[in-house]
């Protein structure tokens, strides 16, 4: 054992120098342990894109698709649904879909590529409850208006085109999914032109 | 023969000196009433959790495929196992009602104020876990609300800006909540927030010691020794260990051991709690929807949005305060500023008096309307979120929160009562 002074400087060096390896080293071992709560290959690979046939679809009929775990809607809107969405864009919060909530090929009146076929998410943009679609009857909801999504939750409305209206919780619209079709009975959800 | 190998233990490792410290010679008040149960009963149910968690993991099976029938095996072809999983659905909810008077206990009596601040955040750490712990557990069965009431508390994550979407993500470990949120959730259940817990009760008792106990007059039992305090005959019967009187620094005045006093004294409130508890399990199990919620009964599915998704109710004071608020990240933000309030009281207040005995009127009626907003609130949180409740549920967060930035006005130059010398 030596009787050397205590150097302070090159204890405070040491003590500083070790403290930082260490924590990188930290850091670094935490990695792995943060990352493996992504989700896995299976699930990315489970969240890939589906396809759904529309050629039995009736105007006015409305079919789910699962997609990554959630309800995508399928309607296919007959022209009077259509020509209703311009009627109420007063009462709606963001009638343009000017937040970013669809590819921009939805960004439209009928947010969908083609105008008869809404593809969306049917998943309420306020806590992730699923709407439930009201044909005909919902004027109870909202006043002139004869069909729309009701979520049971929290009381949020949209209409047929998926944009909220106001005062209800939600604060976005329906999210619309990419997708495309691949032939005119055929549709591709999770995919579109510009994702392939 | 015994006695060497006491002395031996004791030599290495002093545990009759730790026992007499917290337990045998530890001074307790000697006016503590009926509001001093729920920490041992506190204690009792966390016991009771672990218990019959544990032996539920032995036939449980963590995974979206088989949690929901595991469960209804458990119920139905487990030698009681429906009692073990009554226990402990059951426990939840007693958790949260022993714990909730155990909080209103200390508002009462300011056992928040000085010195007992890390004390109080200890117990706020606590709740904080609890409540994770529960959210998680609530999961595990694999229902329909179940699911919906994660899909709906993870969505809370999703309302915070920028990153909201990324940190479910990672939440779930999914894009959606599946078998991989299920795994993930049970292995915090069961492991990573009991250890935290256990550490954090471990952690609360040993500053609870350190400090003391408060009691109904809010007033110290340890006085400093500077020849004035007169100890009276029953003070003079006790020995209390010499850690507390600090070398004769400190004189302990109308204490009594904490063993056996006040555990025969916390004996009887077990029993009563155990008399209501067992009461319950065997005859409301599901608390009359409360408990259990009714959709929970029905396994998980992805599709199907249960008409109306309500939190266990436990968690509705704060649910409520969340929906009052139209933006969901401020609403969000609300409900954290909710449980924070209650965490910063020792801050709040700013009186010097601790007990409701010796306050204001103003005090006592701002506590009450406290507690009459958390119960509405409570009430509003399992309700529908329409018209009027929306409205109601605006007012009473207003009124939730006027209690603390009350308090902060009024503590400061408060007109108290004379505080006695002596415990009444």
């Amino acid at each position: 054992m030596s009787n050397a002074p205590v150097d302070h400087g090159r204890r405070r060096f040491l003590t500083i120098a070790t403290s930082v390896v260490g924590g990188v080293g930290a850091i670094g071992a935490a990695v792995p342990f943060v990352a493996s709560w992504m989700p896995s290959e299976k699930a990315k690979q489970a969240g890939a894109a589906v396809s759904a046939d529309i050629s039995k679809l009736e105007p006015g009929q409305l079919i789910r698709v699962e997609w990554r775990g959630k309800p995508v809607w399928i309607v296919k809107r007959p022209q009077a649904m259509l020509d209703e969405l311009a009627t109420h864009e007063d009462k709606l919060r963001d009638p343009e879909s000017e937040v970013e909530q669809q590819p921009a090929y939805a960004q439209n009146r009928h947010r969908s590529k083609k105008p008869e076929i809404f593809v969306a998410v049917g998943i309420c943009t306020h806590l992730g409850c699923s709407p439930t679609y009201i044909i005909n009857d919902f004027a109870a909801q909202v006043e002139g208006v004869k069909s729309g999504f009701f979520c049971p939750c929290h009381g949020s409305k949209f209409d047929m085109a998926g944009r909220v209206f106001q005062s209800v919780p939600a604060p976005k619209n329906l999210q619309i999914p990419p997708y495309m079709f691949t032939d005119d009975n055929t549709i591709l959800i999770g995919e579109d032109e510009g994702t392939v | 023969m015994f006695k060497n190998l006491m002395s031996w233990i004791e030599y290495r490792l002093p545990f009759m000196d730790k026992m007499n410290l917290h337990v045998m010679q530890y001074p307790a008040p000697k006016n503590f009433n009926f509001w001093y149960f729920f920490g041992s009963l506190a204690m009792l149910v966390l016991v009771n959790q672990i218990l019959t968690g544990i032996w539920l993991t032995m036939n449980y099976v963590p995974s979206a495929e088989g949690a929901f029938a595991s469960v209804e095996y458990i119920m139905r072809d487990v030698d009681y196992g429906w009692l073990l999983r009554y226990m402990h659905s059951t426990g939840a909810s007693a958790f949260f009602v022993v714990v909730y008077l155990h909080m209103l206990r200390g508002m009462m009596y300011g056992s928040y104020q000085k010195p007992r601040e890390l004390l109080w955040i200890f117990g706020m750490l606590i709740f904080l876990v609890l409540m994770a712990e529960a959210f998680m557990g609530y999961l595990l069965p694999w229902g329909q609300m179940s699911f919906w009431g994660a899909q709906v508390i993870i969505g809370i994550f999703g309302t915070i800006p920028f990153i909201g979407e990324d940190l479910t993500l990672w939440i779930r470990g999914d894009y959606v909540i599946s078998g991989a949120t299920l795994n993930r959730f049970f292995a915090l259940h069961v492991i990573a927030l009991p250890l935290v817990l256990v550490i954090l009760v471990f952690l609360h008792i040993m500053a609870l010691h350190e400090v003391g106990s408060n009691n109904p007059d809010g007033i110290d039992i340890k006085k400093d020794n500077d020849g004035t305090v007169e100890q009276t005959e029953a003070d003079k019967k006790f020995t209390f260990h010499q850690y507390f009187t600090r070398g004769g620094k400190k004189v302990i005045v109308d204490a009594i051991p904490f063993h056996p006093y006040y555990t025969v004294k916390d004996l009887l409130g077990v029993a009563g709690f155990l008399l209501i508890f067992a009461w319950v399990i065997f005859f409301f199990p599901e608390g009359g929807g409360y408990f259990l919620e009714a959709p929970n009964f029905e396994p998980a599915n992805a599709l199907k949005t249960p008409a109306h998704i309500a939190p266990v109710w436990y968690f509705t004071p704060f649910y409520a305060i969340l929906r009052a608020i139209p933006h969901p990240f401020m609403g969000a933000v609300a409900m954290f500023a909710a449980i924070l309030a209650i965490a910063l009281l020792p801050w709040l207040d700013r009186g010097k008096v601790r007990s409701l005995r010796y306050r204001s009127g103003l005090h006592t009626a701002n506590l009450i309307n406290f507690c009459i907003s958390f119960v509405a609130l409570g009430v509003l949180g399992v309700l529908p979120a329409e018209g009027v409740y929306t409205l109601l549920a605006q007012i009473f967060s207003f009124t939730y929160f006027g209690f603390f930035i009350l308090l902060w006005f009024y503590s400061k130059n408060e007109k108290t009562k004379p505080l006695p010398v002596r415990l009444t």
